[in-house]
């Protein structure tokens, strides 16, 4: 009856994660989303809590009260222009769980493998089980008692997946993490040998998973965690800053990915169904990043541009600077603007300044919509959040496939910290390193403006056409410091 | 060489072909210059002005051509003039070649060689001597100002102490030169302008000047740049149309400038007497295109006339001439241009180049032939606007795409159902009941994520992110099973793992509702 009531329970909390993510089609239905993934956790937290397998319900109690205090915490106080390198940290705890969750399997494995030893062998199937009662195991223990050999066999593969991309999953996250904030070089670096230590590291622990499912013991399982460690660490230090937004999506799906292996391991239909959805989630998100940036999800988990395919056209002309006064006439006289942002205006925090340069410009009835790549940012949707913080209404905030045959009749585009996503080579020269990347096409505006702090070249250090061409204007500077001297010149 | 001015002949002509201003520029191509007395004064410049510029000045139109050996002219020469020419000579002037033909066989006859002003083809580089145009833009202003001159109201609306005035309307026929010129000119004055064109392209023109485009809903339109930009003559239906959407205007309109001409061709009738009947009191026409016949059925030409019904109808066909001063200084610096292209050398050295297509396109007799019409330029004057419309698909072409198209995504997606259903059956050969059992969930919840992730709002993915991170702390679940173990080790990294699964939970959670909260629509 306990149980019939936990999977009950599980099935309602399933339809709600289910719900909480399809309601995030929309802006108004998500506030409501929300909700119906908060409740789906508690229920299913409560019913696993009152079923059977669990105890030390006090003390579970403490620990989520705790971690919850500093989980309520830190997300009080995170900047909005943090939440890629939030995001990456809260990954790496999940991986780190299923990690721990892993070995459990394994201690108790072996802690009931011990304790079968010593059943008297003379006991019936259904006498071993009447046995097994009498000594002391937890109810965790009990279930895995009761497998059958085959079915072990099944557990320790589950077993070992879980920890593999568990473990793949804790490192990557906070070098990702790392990487980020900023206390990590986000240049891509690999060690000498490169992608062939991934790939031996990676051989070397389907080596162990065949050791291991002959029971060779728990040190495979340890070793398959260092090596599945240095993996992580590696095949992320790997890959450079502006393929971040596809990085955290993968590290997103692979979180749960392994939720899902743990629910196999410990048959729980729960874990499986939500590690499932997580996992699908992450893994369309890397789809529909790399799709934006033309580039196979293999060559981006494998770093780095890949090298030019020939002679790269040269770019003629010279980049032309505008002073304040000079982008401000501009902007009086024009009647249809089209901001393009990008991580640029994240790091110079100046979002609230852009977001008051757009409310004085509709103030005075001139259109302003903003353009977002996809990939603008460090992590999908990125500049939406941040947008959304400075209170720009969103239905300003268009994709850059509703927005891309607007720039010829637009007066003024308006770049700010965005490069590659703005480049016309990726149209122009079949050379270029982003050739056939879809690119907002923000040259076709009769004037536009690029607010840049240098000359330098972009993140990928590919030169940008747009930058020379005769309707573009540099307006050098910090982004906050440029739209700041501005504000005051819009009449 | 010497570059002679003779005094029109024309009466009532005002115009000069040459001012001291652009004598002076002609000298220093190494010219010398020689203007008969009195040719200027109609237009305002005195024979002392050119005598300090250096030009010589004759009695006599006859000492001019004796003189002279490139002669310069406004109007077309008359018979006498022409047998004063010979093979060393040189004539400059409006010709009209294609309605004079007599009078090009003259000067045929006469071995010299004849530059028509009216013949400089239409392309960038000659602009600088198209003196239609620049006569055009003359007539144009000088068009709105006679419409004033003749209409008893303000161009602009004003409300004053003593009552509201409304504005006038001024509909413009034709935007070529003189049309554009008359709509900016009208504007400026304050009237509420519309204009008409044949050729849809030029709306953006129109509408640059500030006036309004009278649009015509009709399928057929013509293409201005086959034509070197000039209008072409157009369908019956098109002008059945045309004449209509006219007559729905005529009543409310205060003054019509038409100035419609098609090269070569009578002016067509586009304001017919119907129209003019339908026109308040006190209106006023004014036709450019008297000359050629006039766009209007009343017109008549280098009169005014007032109608029955009180509309004023200017026929005039000298405007250029009635602003002699502003029309031989821009008349004399395209003579002063082409002159510049003539002496390549700047050595006062004629060299009439007939490889130029400027001065192949404007010689109508050279060497006692006649080279008239000219062989059409090398440079086209205007770029052909590209058209391939993508091909219209015949209704069995797009079934057979369709088709292709559907048996295509049928054969990839049962190949990917047969292969996955093979791996999933080979799957359960070996693997145990209780697995397979867990592992249907798991497909059926892939299946279910793939859908719904789908329908996620672009803007939204880094809530999308946050909140599957949140939810992929379900592992906490796992730990919880756990933590009630009898082995401390089990114990402890069951509750580290509920302890960083709670942070999960809740930073997640909260953080995805800090975000939504903050979209909002404007």
């Amino acid at each position: 009856m306990e149980y019939g009531f936990t999977t009950a329970a599980y099935v309602v909390a399933a339809v709600l994660f289910i719900q909480s993510l399809g309601g995030l089609s929309g802006q108004e239905s998500a506030k409501r989303a929300v909700w119906y993934g908060i409740v789906g956790m508690a229920l299913a937290v409560l019913a696993t809590m009152y079923g059977p397998g669990s105890g030390n319900w006090v003390l579970s109690l403490i620990l989520i009260a705790l971690g919850g205090s500093i989980g309520w915490v830190v997300a009080q106080r995170v900047q909005m222009t943090e939440m890629p390198q939030l995001v990456a940290a809260m990954h790496s705890l999940v991986g780190l769980a299923a990690v721990f969750i892993g070995y459990n399997a394994q201690i108790e494995m072996v802690n009931v493998a011990a304790v079968l030893a010593d059943a008297p062998t003379t006991l019936s199937a259904t006498g071993i089980q009447a046995w097994l009662h009498e000594q002391e195991l937890g109810a965790f223990a009990m279930k895995i008692a009761e497998k059958t050999s085959a079915e072990i066999a099944v557990l320790k593969i589950e077993v070992f997946l879980g920890v593999f991309i568990g473990a793949v999953t804790f490192t990557g996250s906070v070098v990702a993490y790392g990487k980020l904030a900023g206390k990590l070089p986000s240049v891509a670096s690999k060690l000498p040998g490169g992608h062939m230590l991934n790939a031996g590291a990676a051989l070397i622990s389907a080596i162990l998973l065949v050791l291991y499912f002959q029971g060779a013991g728990s040190w495979t399982l340890i070793l398959m965690t260092l090596l599945a460690f240095f993996i992580g660490y590696h095949l992320i230090m790997g890959i450079g800053g502006a393929d971040m937004p596809v990085v955290v999506s993968m590290l997103n799906s692979y979180s749960g990915w392994a939720a899902a292996a743990i629910g196999f391991s410990l048959s729980n239909d729960l874990l499986i169904v939500v590690g499932a959805l997580v996992g699908s989630s992450g893994a369309i998100l890397s789809y529909i990043m790399c799709k934006a940036m033309n580039r196979s999800f293999i060559s981006v988990i494998l770093g780095g541009f890949g090298g030019p395919a020939g002679e790269q056209m040269a770019v003629e002309g010279e980049q032309i600077a505008i002073d304040a006064d000079g982008v401000a006439a501009a902007l009086n006289d024009a009647d249809s603007v089209i901001i393009i942002p990008g991580y640029g205006m994240a790091v110079a925090q100046a979002q609230q300044t852009v977001s008051e340069l757009t409310r004085k410009l509709r103030a005075k009835g001139k259109t302003v919509r903003f353009a977002i790549h996809p990939v603008a940012g460090r992590l999908p949707g990125h500049m939406n959040v941040l947008l959304a913080e400075a209170r720009v209404p969103y239905d300003i905030v268009l994709e850059m496939d509703e927005i891309n045959e607007d720039f010829p009749d637009t007066d003024v585009a308006i770049v700010i910290g965005s490069n590659d996503i703005v480049n016309p080579a990726a149209q122009e020269d079949p050379n270029s390193p982003i050739a056939g990347m879809p690119v907002l096409e923000c040259w076709k505006a009769k004037q536009v403006f690029v607010s840049k702090r240098g000359q330098g070249t972009g993140y990928s250090g590919i030169e940008n056409p747009l930058f020379y061409k005769e309707n573009t204007r540099m307006f050098y500077g910090d982004a906050k410091a440029s739209i700041d001297s501005l504000l005051p010149l819009i009449d | 060489m010497k570059i002679g001015a003779p005094k029109e002949i024309y009466p009532g002509e005002n115009r000069v072909a040459m001012t001291p201003d652009s004598a002076r520029a002609i000298q220093k191509l190494g010219h010398s210059c020689v203007i008969e007395a009195g040719a200027g004064a109609a237009a305002g410049f005195e024979d002392s002005a050119y005598a300090a510029a250096g030009v010589e000045v004759v009695t006599t139109d006859e000492a001019l051509f004796e003189a002279a050996d490139v002669i310069v002219k406004v109007r077309e020469p008359v018979e006498a003039e022409i047998a004063r020419l010979n093979a060393s000579k040189t004539l400059i002037s409006f010709f009209w070649p294609g309605q004079n033909e007599a009078l090009l066989n003259a000067a045929r006859d006469s071995g010299a060689s004849v530059i028509a002003m009216d013949m400089v083809p239409r392309i960038s580089r000659a602009q600088k001597m198209d003196a239609l145009s620049s006569m055009a833009n003359i007539a144009g202003y000088r068009a709105v100002i006679e419409a004033g001159n003749n209409f008893g109201r303000f161009f602009t609306g004003q409300v004053t102490a003593a009552g509201k005035v409304p504005p006038a309307k001024v509909l413009i026929v034709g935007a070529g030169v003189a049309g554009l010129a008359a709509i900016g000119t009208a504007t400026s004055l304050g009237a509420i302008t519309m204009a008409f064109d044949v050729r849809p392209e030029v709306a953006e023109q129109i509408e640059s000047m500030g006036a309004e485009f009278v649009y015509l809903d009709f399928e057929e339109a013509q293409d201005g740049a086959a034509t070197g930009g000039y209008a072409a003559p157009s369908s019956p239906e098109f002008r059945e149309k045309q004449l209509e959407k006219f007559r729905e205007l005529a009543p409310d309109i205060d003054i019509v400038i038409t100035t419609a001409l098609i090269p070569g061709r009578p002016a067509p009738k586009l304001w017919t007497e119907d129209m003019v009947k339908l026109m308040k009191r006190g209106s006023v026409i004014v036709d450019l295109a008297a000359e050629r016949g006039g766009n209007c059925d009343l017109t008549v030409a280098d009169e005014k006339i007032v109608t029955d019904n009180g509309v004023t109808i200017v026929g005039y066909t000298d405007f250029p001439s009635r602003m002699g001063t502003q029309a031989s200084t821009l008349y004399s610096n395209n003579i002063r241009h082409m002159l510049t292209d003539l002496t390549p050398g700047k050595d006062g050295v004629i060299n009439h180049n007939m490889e130029d297509d400027v001065i192949r396109g404007a010689t109508v007799a050279h060497g006692g032939e006649i080279t008239f019409p000219p062989p059409p330029p090398k440079v086209k004057a205007i770029a052909a606007v590209k058209r391939d419309k993508p091909k219209e698909l015949t209704p069995e072409e797009k079934r057979a795409a369709e088709v292709a198209a559907f048996k295509a995504q049928t054969r990839q997606q049962v190949t990917l159902l047969a292969v996955g259903g093979g791996l999933l059956l080979l799957a359960g050969l070996f693997a145990p009941a209780s697995f397979m059992a867990h592992f249907i969930v798991f497909v059926l919840a892939c299946y279910v994520g793939f859908q719904v992730i789908w329908g996620v709002a672009h803007s939204l993915h880094t809530p999308l992110m946050a909140v599957t991170n949140a939810i992929s702390s379900i592992i906490i679940l796992g730990a919880l099973m756990q933590i009630g173990s009898n082995s401390w080790l089990v114990m402890i990294l069951a509750a580290l793992s509920v302890f960083m699964a709670g942070i999960n939970i809740f930073g997640g959670f909260m953080v995805t509702r800090r975000m939504l909260a903050m979209f909002q629509k404007s």
